[in-house]
């Protein structure tokens, strides 16, 4: 079946070619459209979800906490607190008559219970036009209980999954700047934007540790509140998944005078330039010595592994479509490592910029998308003969139905793929969808 | 009892929010779409959610609200979405659920969809059915019973009697509704059978991309269900305004039997001897020797369940019928709990096991997680039943958790899993005394190889 585009659309599909390129984004959602976006609910909820001794609480009917329950891999060395989902579950009486009350009951009667060492409030949809001052409530239960009680605004309608992100980041910074930061050292870092998915975060901290940096705070991966309160002691923030955590590392850069610098940890080629311009940044032989001395171990060990893999994927064509453009980057670049090619990329949150150099990297004919559908990757995917989707939950039954392989990157997923180990895990995780011999009968025998 | 007093938070909840209800539904229309009216997340969170279960392609369309939409009122967005749905997809049907927001704001989406169509006289445009789906009013089961509604009401016919059946179904699996019809081609009679995700949810694979899968209840029939012999409508507890089966009498004089889930043998034999009467067909051999097959697996199992404590939560009437279900093997329902409000719980419970206060039976609604958790620890509990949610409960604990109903989100197969009729039920049984064995044999030191 022939799948047709929306006009409105057009603009946001780009084919890489001899045109100079432009592609419109960072717009809203056109209506009626199947975007695999959320809203800015979702942002803040992902961006703060992995503090682990904060209570979070949802502001408004239950839908928006009944579905981030427990959604995300993000681990905890200790406090389970934020796994838990906590909602005001507001009812028609409340609609009519104000939540405050009740968020404010709720509050008192949950700090009380659990102990937090701060609350996160998040208001969805409707709490701005019922007219809640939540504002107000929180700086009340702040006086009374002695703990941060910080509101999140993040009514879904007020913008985008950025805008959620932007959210979180300013409820962070009123943490950041608020504990003893005597006890750092002058090699010290914070991680932004790593969600200890799968354990990621530990693997991290690990290598910075053996190359002697110091990692004061990771946010928001096995986060705890303590951490983030003397955030602004480090010497430098790593901001990784650039999309979500940028506003935090700028608003550190202006307050505190911490410069930032954007790196990945997916593939060996960005995990290895991630670190080397930590070590580089602090100017330090040692660092950099044993830096290279972990790096050169750490590949030695993977690197004949996936060159086996290779030997199969070589030639292999992928599309890749994630939340942050950040990512599809350095993804390419670990496809690239084992022979596959990139045909189609896109992301729901890009910038003009993000995809300028996505479509760099990119052959020429591949596909450039901003916030897409399932019918247009379809039709791509069709067009390209694609062997492997790269997504999230939401994409996953696209491929299955079009027959053909899938791989899990998104916060949800279960298995580590950041780090040199985590390229190991994504090539054979890659491998072992690709190389299903399943293929054989959904593609009636052509493979 | 209610659990909650009117300023407790609601901690893990046991529900979600009437929108989703009404995408199960309007899923199971052929050549609908879905379309919330409100913020992306509603859409885009649901879909996520169903697709976690499915493991299918599910499209549902939003609004997309903004600021200025949340301001200004959503008649533009809604208007640009369904002439953008209409262009996309082509559908016979959109069927539009309001969201938290849109209701609140106050959008009068009547009578926006008036004028859409009004201005639209020339154009052949698919059927707008509408649903009010407040998320603070209600859980999802209100969504998929108000969406039920909304739809006969807008489409259903009166004219000549026919012989045809309607089976209104509940929340069943994609495989439960296909065992009516089956039963359907067994009795030889004619049935409409509404909402049908049996294959929109639960599909071939495809090798193509499909913008609606195939499948779902024809509006044709659902036109044609005022004019039917009966309506069978699963659920004892539905909406506040009665279910879909009491418009189609009330309108159209078709003898509607509200009846609870076929599950266990007294409630299917209930079924069946109903189903008799209407069409007066006698039960096919079939069905007598499912009947039989189970009662010799109740002997062969009863010794493993007697006695045995479950935890019983989800849909109120879910957990109704897994609780006539299980008395029948003599296990005990030490809760059973549902996370909807309606105060009409335990007195259905109370028909079904009137003696639960001696058996200390605790009956909650608008439970959540919490309190399944605390109080099948104080009843110390042997088993679990219900969706996966309650895993957490079950590891904790250390005891077994069954998993049925919906979200099924830690295995594959929620979409295949049986609990009605005969066969249904001994898929069910079979599953509950395994899993008694099971933890049994695992928890020995001996490690037995017979049980």
């Amino acid at each position: 079946m022939e799948i047709s585009i929306l006009k409105d659309r057009e603009k946001q599909i780009v084919r890489k070619g001899k045109e100079p390129f432009k592609i419109a984004c960072g717009k809203q959602s056109i209506a009626g459209s199947v975007s695999q976006r959320a809203c800015v609910f979702c942002g803040s909820r992902v961006v703060l979800y992995p503090v682990t001794d904060a209570l979070h609480i949802v502001h408004g009917p239950i839908g928006c906490a009944a579905y981030t329950w427990d959604i995300r891999g993000s681990l905890s060395s200790d406090n389970e607190l934020y796994r838990s989902s906590f909602s005001t579950d507001l009812g028609e009486h409340d609609v009519i008559y104000g939540g405050e009350k009740k968020l404010y009951n709720i509050l008192i009667s949950l700090i009380d219970k659990h102990k937090p060492a701060a609350s996160f409030v998040y208001s969805t949809c409707i709490i701005g036009i019922i007219g809640d001052d939540v504002d107000s409530v929180c700086k009340r239960v702040e006086q009374e209980k002695g703990i941060p009680v910080i509101p999140v605004h993040s009514e879904g309608f007020k913008g985008s999954k950025k805008d959620g992100y932007r959210a979180a980041c300013e409820a962070l910074f009123k943490l950041v700047g608020t504990g003893d930061t005597s006890a750092i050292g002058t090699y010290s870092i914070n991680i932004l934007g790593e969600f200890n998915l799968a354990g990621e975060a530990w693997i991290i901290r690990d290598y910075y540790k053996k190359m002697g940096v110091e990692v004061v705070s990771t946010i928001t991966g096995d986060a705890t509140v303590s951490d983030i309160r003397k955030a602004h002691g480090a010497k430098l923030n790593v901001v990784q998944c650039s999309g979500s955590m940028t506003s935090l590392a700028k608003m550190m850069e202006e307050k505190y005078g911490i410069p930032y610098i954007k790196v990945s940890y997916f593939g060996i080629e960005d995990v290895s330039k991630a670190l080397y311009d930590v070590a580089e940044h602090f100017n330090s032989v040692e660092i950099m010595d044993k830096t290279k001395a972990m790096v050169f171990e750490e590949i030695d060990r993977i690197y004949p592994k996936i060159l086996e893999y290779r030997k199969d994927l070589s030639g292999k064509k992928a599309a890749i479509y994630v939340g942050g453009a950040f990512k599809a980057f350095s993804l390419i670049k670990a496809l690239n490592l084992i022979g596959m090619r990139t045909l189609i990329a896109g992301s729901q949150t890009g910038t003009e910029e993000d995809y300028k150099n996505l479509s760099e990297v990119c052959e020429d004919g591949a596909i450039i998308l901003d916030d897409s559908n399932p019918a247009e990757l379809s039709k791509y995917a069709i067009e390209k003969e694609i062997d492997l989707l790269i997504g999230g939950v939401k994409e996953r039954p696209i491929a299955y139905k079009l027959g053909f392989g899938f791989c899990d990157h998104n916060h949800e997923r279960k298995e580590a793929l950041a780090g040199f180990v985590g390229m190991l895990n994504f090539v054979r995780e890659v491998h072992s969808t690709v190389m299903s011999p399943v293929w054989k009968f959904t593609r009636g025998g052509s493979v | 009892m209610i659990a909650k007093e009117k300023n407790d938070p609601t901690v893990n909840a046991c529900k979600l929010c009437s929108p989703l209800g009404a995408s199960f539904v309007f899923k199971g229309i052929e050549n609908c779409i879905p379309l919330l009216h409100g913020s992306q997340g509603c859409s885009t969170y649901i879909r996520r959610y169903m697709i976690g279960h499915f493991r299918e392609p599910i499209d549902i369309a939003s609004t997309n609200f903004g600021e200025e939409t949340a301001i200004f009122g959503g008649r533009e967005n809604l208007t640009i979405a369904l002439d953008n749905i209409i262009k996309a997809y082509k559908p016979s049907v959109i069927g539009i659920a309001t969201t938290c927001l849109s209701e609140t704001i106050g959008d009068d989406v009547p009578m926006y969809l008036g004028s859409y169509v009004n201005d639209r006289k020339d154009l052949v445009i698919p059927k707008l059915v509408h649903v009010s789906t407040p998320s603070y009013k209600g859980t999802h089961q209100d969504g998929f019973y108000a969406t039920i509604n909304s739809l006969i009401e807008t489409i259903a016919e009166g004219g000549e009697k026919t012989k045809t059946i309607n089976f209104i179904m509940n929340l069943f699996s994609p495989a439960d509704i296909r065992w009516f019809k089956e039963l359907s081609e067994c009795y030889n009679i004619e049935s409409i059978i509404m909402p049908d995700y049996s294959d929109t949810l639960d599909g071939e694979y495809w090798g193509e991309y499909k913008r609606m899968p195939e499948g779902g209840t024809k509006i044709e029939d659902i036109q044609k269900m005022g004019r039917s012999i009966g309506t069978i409508e699963f659920g004892n507890i539905l909406s506040e305004k009665g279910g879909a089966g009491e418009i189609l009498e009330s309108k159209f004089g078709v003898k509607s039997y509200g009846i609870g889930f076929p599950v266990g043998i007294t409630n299917t034999d209930y079924f069946f001897s109903l189903l008799e009467s209407i069409t007066d067909t006698k039960l096919p051999e079939k069905y007598r020797k499912e009947r039989g097959l189970l009662i010799d697996s109740y002997v062969d199992g009863h010794k493993y369940l007697f006695g045995k404590k479950a935890v019983l939560y989800g849909e109120d009437d879910l957990v109704l019928g897994l609780a006539s279900f299980i008395r029948e093997l003599g296990m005990i329902p030490v809760v059973i709990g549902t996370g909807r409000k309606t105060g009409l719980l335990e007195k259905v419970i109370n028909e079904v096991i009137p003696d639960y206060k001696s058996l200390n039976i605790s009956i909650i609604e608008n439970i959540d997680f919490e309190d399944i958790g605390r109080i099948a620890q104080e009843k110390e509990a042997d088993i679990l039943i219900g969706h996966s949610k309650g895993y957490k409960v079950a590891r904790d604990l250390n005891i077994p958790l069954i998993r049925v109903g919906f979200p099924i989100h830690d295995r594959i197969g929620g979409q295949r899993v049986r609990v009605l009729g005969y066969q249904g039920t001994q898929e069910l049984l079979d599953r509950i005394i395994n899993a008694i064995i099971e933890k049994k044999q695992s928890d020995s030191p001996v490690g037995y190889m017979a049980m």
